[in-house]
């Protein structure tokens, strides 16, 4: 049981669980399924010195509990449910980073990108800094993440979600293949 | 007048609108806390947190992120159709709600920043907090750059197209 559990999920697995998290959070309090807005509740809790960030995040707590279980989920899964084996990716995004020195599949996410010493290099900067800046910026700008647009708002059939949805995949499609490879060369 | 600029704000928000008109003891949270550790493990195990898995998913090179995220929304789409259809409530015996987004510019222009942004990361909001619990301490830093970013379209928003 044990040893299936800690095999990577198939995504016929996976994505279910996640689409039951919409009508679970419904049901358990009249939540809508979100995670960017948990950004904006700890702005409001800890800089709200201007208007958007002016309001009563103490009533939107629960959405920090659950980012909070999330991180928790996180490390569970790694200590106790860990699978040994070094993840298997596509040949040819394997081969396309060998070209950049990533070969440690061991990880996540690739150490030899983010990691405490490239913080300090151009690249690392980019790739963990200015990143992680633009996932803030636009998921509020646009209103919502994956989370709120591509899975909660498609949920509830809303049109503006399609739209941002699909600005999503523009985005990452343009980066991954376009602007990535030049930034991976630094 | 607090409470016109609240809910002006509030509107523009994915979920922010969410109010029980019930009130209850802080420990109800914990509740979301067991959601969210269940499916912080579910984005550990089935590598969605992973930076590989989003360059093959935005690469074409990977079925399985579009088969989570397409499962997701069709089990999505059934439960509220179900919820609607036998208009289930909560635990609690509330009605519930469901809320219209409007459309704006932001959901396009703040959806390829955030696109742009995710194809680096190799994460959106909800995977920052697992790849920290899983041990990759530098998104630390990723996640307080996100806030920040957060902030400053709290600040820039007046002068931003929406």
């Amino acid at each position: 049981m044990l040893e299936t559990i800690q095999q990577p999920w198939p995504w016929y697995v996976a994505g279910p669980l996640i689409g039951l998290t919409v009508p679970i959070l419904l049901i358990i309090g009249n939540k809508s399924f979100g995670i960017s807005s948990s950004l904006r509740h700890i702005c409001a809790a800890c800089i709200p010195n201007i208007p958007f960030f002016k309001y009563e995040w103490k009533k939107e707590i629960w959405n920090l509990f659950f980012v909070t279980g999330i991180l928790l989920g996180g490390f569970i899964s790694v200590e106790l449910l860990s699978n040994p084996l070094p993840m298997i990716v596509a040949p040819t995004l394997a081969a396309d980073l060998s070209i950049y020195g990533i070969s440690d599949y061991s990880g996540l996410v690739p150490s030899e990108l983010f990691n405490w010493t490239t913080l300090f290099t151009l690249k690392g900067f980019f790739l963990i800094v200015v990143g992680g800046f633009m996932v803030g910026f636009g998921t509020r700008y646009a209103g919502g993440c994956t989370s709120g647009h591509a899975i909660m708002g498609l949920s509830t059939l809303q049109l503006p979600s399609l739209i941002a949805t699909c600005c999503f995949m523009a985005g990452g499609f343009l980066m991954a293949n376009l602007i990535l490879p030049y930034i991976l060369k630094f | 007048m607090t409470n016109n600029i609240n809910q002006d704000v509030r509107a523009l928000d994915a979920i922010c609108v969410n109010e029980s008109q019930l009130e209850h003891k802080w420990w109800h949270n914990l509740k979301y806390l067991v959601v969210g550790v269940l499916f912080g493990i579910v984005f550990v195990k089935a590598e969605i947190i992973s930076w590989f898995r989003i360059q093959e998913m935005f690469r074409l090179e990977s079925f399985h992120m579009y088969g989570v995220i397409g499962s997701a929304v069709m089990v999505g789409v059934i439960s509220v159709a179900l919820i609607k259809k036998f208009n289930v409530k909560t635990i609690y015996g509330e009605e519930i709600e469901f809320h219209t987004k409007t459309f704006n510019k932001g959901n396009i222009f703040g959806g390829f920043i955030f696109g742009l942004g995710w194809a680096i990361t190799g994460a959106c909001p909800g995977p920052l907090f697992a790849q920290i619990g899983s041990g990759a301490t530098v998104i630390i830093i990723t996640l307080l750059s996100a806030i920040a970013g957060t902030w400053s379209y709290g600040y820039f928003r007046d002068k931003l197209p929406h």
